[in-house]
């Protein structure tokens, strides 16, 4: 089996110094199954101080989100042979805090994102099923994994984002007891009216969230 | 009017889940808790495990302890987590007239655990699980889970960060201080860590009155810093997952446990584990492509319609495994934990290291691990982990911000459950 070589460009950054940003280079080869964090993981074993986020390794968990070749993808889902590119670029995400590296702060992102809202929804999958005698039906997460992809590709600022407007559409539907006060929100200054229907957030979801389609029911409901 | 006191201080190796419930385990018992993780938190292995909640029927018939252990605490998950769990139950299917003859040692064995089960005719199991081999024999239901690994653990952290504990990602500990003259029979007591922050590049010493390892299948390093050998296994597994929900329920071979015996449904993908081998450095491991193939196929009696879905990824996971082992002697490691107190015969006090264990068991692992260190210290606080909810884990981001009061009402919420 080939086994090409890629450029790897990684971008580097020191907490609190600008001037150290610069882009790193190595090259690697790599077989088909490999993904940009396996990349990240190898160049980590021969320099400990690279940082980067990562838990699941499988697109479950939201924490390794960079834009690779300009794009805002999971680095553990996306295969390096994928991109179909000689050279991968790896960077951080935009509008967040830089940490460090490929670091940058979740904290703004959850600022906006209240805690309470829901995790959990009815499983669509297997309609037809009967679920075990004593579930009133199969429950499963929800599709939005928090990992800021839409956040970073959206152009709109000073904007609730499409994350946040998606999870607050959710939520009308698994507690439609809160429903003025969800809409009020969706409502607010910096809420979906600021939309500029860029559809970056759908574009880039890895989870298939489709945040503008979200943003479209709300603006829909409010005008009703 | 009461004496303010200083509380000892703990600090934890180890941002992976058993260093997660620890954290917040103490923090409840009024102890001021310093956790340090060289990376992400749970980006070792607790984040990227299969995602099975055990109910531990997999696990009955080889260890009763395990599988009643894993059936308590299970149980108790999904009591103070449950907006991390997907709780559909889970199937172990009979596919061959082995695995159906199989049923006479397992149902027994889930008895004895106190694993409630429920034989169900391939007509049912069908109507429950429609992709299921329309082959299957039997199947036995069994109160099996999906976790989100990160999330529950970030619900542990997040409580724990309420509780006032100090939760540091991205700080690796490169020394451990140690002053010789511990108590009698001892030959060094441990002071302290030092540290590398790699946010500021910049290394330090903090103090403290207990140190915890908790680095997983990298606590042998750990515990090399203060010139001790213990024996722990890095032993990873390969996982698959197919885009495509093929089931709700967690399903299982109904046979001795083996590979690619389990595929856990999660959100909308379908994963299949594992395999096991054995790994010199957990942090070179790569996923071998043999192992894809493979587990796509013992899905596939399984769940036929797996060797269609679309791939998604595949990766691997470095279980801790206590002891040393190599080849076929691999699963018959115990998935149980154990903790060592190196006061004792490593003659180094003041420093305890947790080893093994599995994910759906780390509440367990936490208490049992803060009770010896609460005696070490001399404070007299029982385990409350059990009893309140956990806070959610988006808030592990917001703690800061809604901190518990300071009076001592360290609750892990607001409200009690039981």
């Amino acid at each position: 089996m080939s086994r090409p070589t890629i450029t790897f460009r990684v971008f580097r950054l020191r907490a609190g110094d600008p001037d150290s940003a610069r882009f790193e280079e190595t090259r690697l080869t790599v077989n088909k199954t490999t993904t940009v964090l396996d990349v990240l993981e190898r160049l980590r074993g021969g320099d400990p101080t690279l940082m980067y986020r990562h838990s699941c390794h499988h697109g479950s968990c939201g924490t390794c989100t960079c834009r690779i070749n300009g794009r805002e993808s999971l680095a553990c889902t996306t295969r390096v042979l994928d991109l179909d590119a000689k050279v991968v670029t790896v960077e951080p995400l935009r509008k967040l805090q830089p940490v460090g590296d490929l670091v940058v702060d979740p904290v703004d992102f959850f600022r906006e994102y209240p805690s309470e809202w829901q995790t959990l929804r009815g499983s669509e999958w297997q309609p037809e099923a009967s679920p075990p005698e004593d579930l009133p039906g199969f429950t499963r997460l929800e599709n939005c994994i928090e990992c800021g992809a839409c956040v970073s590709a959206c152009p709109v600022e000073n904007f609730l984002g499409p994350a946040v407007l998606a999870g607050l559409n959710r939520e009308r539907a698994n507690r439609p007891g809160k429903e003025a006060q969800l809409l009020e929100l969706a409502e607010c200054y910096r809420g979906v009216w600021k939309c500029e229907r860029a559809l970056e957030c759908s574009r880039v979801c890895p989870t298939g969230v489709y945040p503008a389609r979200h943003i479209q029911e709300l603006r829909k409901k409010l005008t009703q | 009017m009461m004496l303010l006191m200083a509380m000892p201080r703990v600090i934890i190796i180890g941002g992976g889940g058993t260093g997660a419930a620890l954290a917040y385990d103490l923090s409840l018992r009024g102890i001021e808790v310093t956790l340090l993780e060289r990376g992400e938190l749970t980006s070792g292995t607790t984040g990227r495990h299969h995602g099975q909640l055990h109910c531990g029927a997999r696990y009955a018939v080889q260890d009763t302890g395990i599988g009643r252990e894993c059936m308590q605490e299970s149980a108790i998950l999904r009591r103070i987590a449950p907006a991390s769990i997907e709780f559909n139950y889970g199937l172990f299917v009979a596919i061959t007239e082995e695995d159906e003859q199989y049923c006479d040692t397992f149902l027994p064995a889930c008895a004895a655990c106190g694993i409630p089960t429920r034989v169900l005719k391939p007509k049912r199991a069908l109507a429950m699980e429609p992709n299921l081999n329309p082959k299957l024999r039997l199947a036995v239901q069994v109160p099996d889970g999906s976790m989100d690994a990160w999330r529950l653990a970030l619900q542990f952290f997040a409580s724990a960060r309420y509780n006032g504990a100090d939760i540091r990602s991205f700080c690796e500990v490169v020394g451990l201080n140690l002053s010789s003259g511990g108590a009698v029979g001892t030959q060094f007591r441990v002071t302290g860590v030092r540290i590398l922050d790699y946010r500021s590049r910049e290394e330090c010493n903090l103090e403290a009155d207990l140190v915890i390892n908790a680095a997983g299948a990298w606590s042998k390093r750990i515990a090399r810093l203060a010139g001790i050998d213990i024996s722990v296994s890095p032993s990873p597994g390969t996982m698959v997952a197919v885009r495509s929900r093929l089931t709700n329920m967690v399903i299982s071979r109904l046979h001795p446990a083996g590979d690619g015996d389990i595929i856990v449904p999660q959100r909308n993908l379908s994963i299949i584990g594992s395999t096991q081998r054995l790994a010199e450095n957990p942090d070179s491991i790569e996923t071998p492509e043999e192992d894809v193939e493979k587990l796509q196929r013992l899905a596939a009696e399984m769940v036929p319609a797996f060797k269609d879905a679309p791939y998604h990824t595949a990766w691997s996971a470095a279980r801790p495994l206590v002891g040393e082992a190599s080849g076929e002697g691999l699963r018959s490691l115990s998935r149980d934990f154990s903790l060592i107190d190196h006061g004792g015969p490593d003659r180094v006090e003041r420093f305890l290291s947790i080893l093994g264990g599995k994910a759906t068991t780390l509440r367990a692992m936490a208490e049992i691990t803060a009770d010896q260190a609460c005696q070490q210290l001399g404070i007299q606080a029982s385990c409350r982990t059990a009893e309140y909810p956990l806070r959610p884990a988006r808030s592990f981001y917001s703690a800061h911000a809604q901190r518990a009061p300071a009076s001592g009402a360290n609750a892990g919420s607001e409200e009690r459950i039981v």
